[in-house]
């Protein structure tokens, strides 16, 4: 049941914010469905014991790669899909608890979640760098084929 | 070439360096990466019949040439919104131009009636959103199934985007709306948890100050440096850290008065 409220906000969440930075209509939904997936993903890995790092790594791994295909078959700039969708990955938590506990006079708390927020923005970055891999890789296939196409070569 | 055909050249010649001046200034001053900017313009110059031009961007300014003829232009970048479907549009007029579905003339036409509308979704579908942003983010973060803090977390966050949304009109600085918009909604939240309505007012804030996260600067700063554009990269990433410094400046001084 918590795990059913949980994909129901994440959508609700990542479509909001899309309205917010005014993304086309005819992109909401998909970078709902873009969000609710990475989210299942990261949320799975955490279930399993992976850890949250290595959860928001893969999230922003799938977040990129699966914008890139969103964003080829629907013409439109990749930066549409992948901001709502990374929406409900911000370690939000753990930077208002950096604050607090640094208003509050807690140094060494306030270090450790200032830790954390650097773990999981570093892990969220390396995620979107291997996504641009993979995607730079599809790219040269693409083109490749259809180069092979046009010219009639067949490949060996 | 006779005199006459040096002119037409050169008028046309500029009306392209216009043309995808203006197109790489809308995208700029919305949120777009710099390497789409550059490949969008240098397109509209291809099109155009341009096979060589030099664009050079930065998140304050583009400078564009192109091969010999009319020399290089600067378009300044003074506002900086979020305003996505205005990338679309110009993305989908590029297209069509290639497509040859438009003109020259007709695309530039098309750029300044751009330029002058907004085409954000009405304001009440806004407050709508940012509720809709606050609240269900407030129970994936925290995990917190409570309906009143639920719903108090959405009623906070669509109040504070409202003096948020109300503040950007009237100041230029953007920090500073934000930085009220989250005293605001810092307040708003212990008091509701003082007169019993919420019960969590750490959860209450997080969900309520999601909607003014600047997730467009922290996106492209980190797209910008992995493309190599580490002038515009660190430029971006310095505009997203002041604007997480006031949110969290305007927390932190709630938390430390109450």
């Amino acid at each position: 049941m918590a795990f059913l409220i949980s994909i129901v906000a994440t959508y609700a969440a990542t479509v909001s914010f899309g309205i917010l930075i005014n993304i086309p209509r005819r992109a909401l939904n998909v970078s709902g469905l873009i969000g609710v997936l990475a989210w299942v993903i990261y949320s799975g890995i955490v279930q399993i014991g992976g850890g949250s790092v290595t959860g928001n790594l893969i999230g922003a791994f799938v977040i990129g790669v699966a914008s890139m295909q969103a964003a080829r078959h629907k013409k439109m700039p990749v930066i549409i899909f992948t901001i709502p969708s990374l929406v409900p990955f911000v370690p939000g938590g753990q930077a208002y608890q950096m604050i607090k506990n640094f208003a509050l006079g807690n140094p060494a708390v306030a270090a450790d979640y200032l830790l954390q927020v650097v773990m999981i923005a570093g892990a969220l970055a390396f995620g979107f760098v291997l996504s641009e891999l993979a995607n730079s890789l599809q790219r040269r296939y693409l083109t490749r084929q259809k180069l092979l196409k046009q010219t009639g070569i067949k490949e060996k | 070439m006779t005199e006459k055909e040096l002119d037409e050249k050169s008028v046309r010649d500029n009306l392209v360096l216009k043309t995808a001046l203006t197109a790489g200034r809308i995208m700029m001053e919305n949120g777009s990466e710099v390497a789409r900017v550059e490949d969008t313009m240098k397109r509209i110059a291809k099109n155009a019949g341009i096979e060589h031009s030099k664009i050079f961007i930065m998140v304050t300014g583009i400078l564009m040439s192109i091969q010999d003829g009319a020399g290089a232009q600067i378009e300044p970048v003074t506002k900086r919104t979020f305003d996505l479907q205005k990338i679309v549009v110009v993305n989908d007029l590029s297209r069509q131009y290639a497509h040859h579905d438009i003109t020259l003339d007709e695309f530039a036409r098309q750029l300044n009636e751009l330029d002058k509308n907004s085409l954000y979704f009405p304001f009440w579908l806004q407050l709508l959103a940012a509720a809709f942003v606050s609240g269900p983010l407030e129970v994936v973060f925290r995990h917190n199934y409570n309906l009143c803090d639920f719903l108090i977390t959405c009623l906070v966050g669509a109040i504070g985007w409202a003096i948020f949304y109300y503040l950007s009109k009237l100041v230029r600085v953007r920090f500073v709306s934000e930085f009220i918009a989250s005293v605001v909604i810092a307040v708003l939240a212990m008091v509701s948890v003082h007169f019993g309505l919420g019960i969590n007012s750490d959860d209450i804030i997080i969900g309520s100050v999601m909607p003014l996260v600047p997730g467009v600067p922290i996106t492209n700063a980190m797209r910008d440096v992995l493309d190599g554009n580490l002038v515009s990269g660190p430029a971006r990433a310095v505009e997203a850290g002041m604007s997480a410094a006031a949110i969290g400046l305007g927390i932190a001084m709630v938390i430390q008065f109450y």
